[in-house]
């Protein structure tokens, strides 16, 4: 298990290499390794710019069918998702973006949790598995 | 923050991004194209991304701006070099990158952009 702490654009950069390595000794497929690193991507940029900082937790996992594959957990301290289901829409954004960071995050990997209320923080839960 | 160099080769200005994207690099990029376009009166601009590992819906609204600003300037702008992996997964974000021609690699690239460099 590996916790990085996200507080500077360059520990986004980090925390895709890293996941990168995991999802490499995981097996999982070159471009399932693409999907999870951009996933990870979107997602450690929402904990920097809208969650003011947190962290991504990097585990190797097996399933229960016995596949290997990758979780990460990402948290942060901010304000909140008022509206989980509206922030999880296609084309719904903040203003600054195209509003497909979390929506596309979640198109990319095979599990995808979200837990989040106003004044709480968030926690987003990813894992994918390799096939 | 790591600078992305811009190189100038006739009427087209090249960019190779050969190092792993911080949004503050890209945000750069921008600005730094921008001024050599200004500059130059370049008329092409290929940016060429074989080396990078994922375009996540930042970076790829920030080539897909950079392909408008270069327009203003009067110059296009064409993406080459993109890798299979990163093709399928920028499709299932579902960014389209609209605006910004592609070519397999530099040499279509060049060619797209009227032969000569």
């Amino acid at each position: 298990m590996d916790e990085l702490p996200i507080v500077t654009g360059d520990d986004i950069v980090r925390v895709r290499q890293r996941v990168r390595s995991a999802a490499a000794s995981g097996a999982l497929s070159l471009v399932d390794q693409t999907k999870l690193v951009t996933a990870a991507s979107e997602l450690a940029r929402n904990v920097l710019i809208h969650g003011g900082g947190g962290s991504a937790t990097i585990e190797p996992v097996l399933s229960p069918a016995g596949r290997k594959g990758v979780r990460i957990t990402f948290r942060d301290d901010g304000p909140g998702i008022p509206d989980v289901q509206l922030a999880l829409t296609d084309g719904w954004t903040t203003g600054d973006g195209l509003g497909l960071g979390l929506s596309g995050a979640r198109r990319l990997v095979d599990e995808f949790d979200l837990s989040s209320s106003p004044g709480k923080g968030t926690v987003v839960v990813v894992a994918k598995w390799s096939r | 923050m790591e600078r992305v160099p811009i190189l100038k080769i006739g009427q087209t200005l090249f960019v190779s991004i050969q190092i792993d994207l911080q949004d503050e690099s890209v945000l750069q990029l921008q600005d730094d194209l921008a001024g050599e376009l200004a500059a130059t009166g370049a008329t092409g601009v290929i940016i060429d991304i074989t080396a990078v590992e994922i375009v996540d819906s930042f970076i790829g609204r920030m080539l897909a701006t950079i392909g408008s600003i270069s327009r203003l300037f009067g110059a296009e702008t064409v993406l080459v070099g993109m890798r299979p992996a990163v093709a399928i997964t920028l499709v299932e974000l579902g960014l389209s990158l609209d605006g910004v021609r592609t070519a397999l690699n530099a040499e279509k690239g060049l060619k797209l952009l009227g032969g000569n460099p």
